[in-house]
């Protein structure tokens, strides 16, 4: 099969180019694209990606194959080969270390932006803060992202205003905290969110939807986002 | 918290509900029009003429005119800052359309009562 695989080495080469490989597939098996990518650095060993566990977990391997990003680790070569032919990416909208290696400052820092952490201002019980099972359940579909930046970086909002778009991944995480019952800060929370930018730029397109690898649906969340905002206003 | 001064009311949640207000006045002008055009298919200009005379339908298509001017400022202020980057380009185009806006909003007024 071809491969071509986005090549860049800021110390070496003077702009971006793709580089055309063809590869057998031991067997003819249907292996995932992080195996392929190591049946690619066996061939040529400058070829740079991040991975770490290669299950699915880690988030490491976030990248754009064949025009949709995804973990390459959990992405059969049967989902998205298209005539014998695979394009890999880094992932869109984020500056390029080297290779398949994004930056993901700006990704982290609308991460932090959401205090991703409970905030809880009433004293501490001896022992922990109970949950009942249906406000445990409330966090159901939200604490699974493992930020792996698939869904932000597949959203044009995010593309344009890195800066100002929290972006599907941090608003995920944003209500993930506006939903627990042991927060206490969800007034500030929301202060923090209400202007044109930080969720109001999302138009609902649900490109995260559509390539979140574990099955998240950030833009419902953001929907409830936005209903908390109209609840709490007059 | 991201701070903005040209948008149409400073707060997201705001300009959100102005946009599909609005869009619901439009809505409902749009389709009014289309059935009272598809049912007076004879109409003539004294007709026409004797439609915009009636207070009620001033009401309605001034509401629906200021609700364009709202509707797009917010949709255009949105794609500028969006796809112009550079600060003092971008704040000219938003004048352009505030200006702009504020011109057919005077004009349509103008036409609306000069019937």
């Amino acid at each position: 099969m071809l491969v071509s695989v986005y090549r860049y080495n800021p110390e070496t080469d003077d702009a971006p180019y793709m580089q055309d490989i063809h590869i057998d597939i031991p067997g003819g098996k249907d292996i995932m694209v992080l195996d392929l990518l190591q049946l690619l650095k066996d061939k040529d060993t400058s070829l740079g990606y991040r991975r770490s566990c290669r299950e699915g977990v880690c988030g490491s391997d976030g990248m754009n194959m064949n025009g949709k990003n995804g973990l390459a680790c959990i992405t059969a070569l049967s989902q998205v080969v298209v005539d014998d032919k695979l394009v890999l990416r880094p992932l869109p909208g984020l500056p390029v270390i080297r290779d398949l290696v994004v930056d993901m400052s700006q990704f982290y820092k609308q991460y932090e932006k959401i205090k991703p952490f409970l905030i809880n201002d009433t004293p501490a019980p001896p022992m922990e803060r109970l949950q009942s099972p249906e406000e445990r359940e409330e966090l159901d579909g939200l604490y699974e992202c493992i930020l792996c930046a698939c869904c932000t970086t597949a959203c044009p909002s995010f593309w344009w205003n890195p800066d100002k778009f929290v972006g599907p991944s941090g608003l995920l995480q944003a209500y993930r905290f506006l939903a627990d019952s042991r927060d206490t800060a969800t007034r500030e929370r929301l202060a923090e969110l209400d202007d044109p930018f930080s969720v109001f730029r999302c138009h609902g397109i649900m490109n995260c939807v559509s390539v979140c690898p574990k099955g998240l649906n950030p833009t419902k969340a953001i929907g409830k986002i936005r209903n908390m905002l109209i609840q709490q206003a007059t | 918290m991201v701070t903005s001064i040209t948008s149409f009311g400073r707060s997201g949640l705001y300009d959100w509900m102005v946009q599909r207000v609005t869009a619901v006045v439009l809505l409902a002008y749009t389709i009014f029009m289309i059935g009272y055009l598809l049912f007076n298919s004879d109409m003539d200009y004294s007709q026409w003429k004797s439609l915009f005379e009636c207070t009620s339908m001033r009401i309605f298509t001034l509401l629906a005119l200021l609700s364009m001017a709202a509707h797009a400022w917010i949709g255009l202020w949105s794609v500028t800052t969006d796809y112009i980057k550079p600060t003092g380009l971008r704040f000219v185009v938003q004048s352009g359309c505030g200006l702009l806006t504020f011109i057919y909003v005077v004009w349509g007024i103008q036409i609306l009562w000069g019937v």
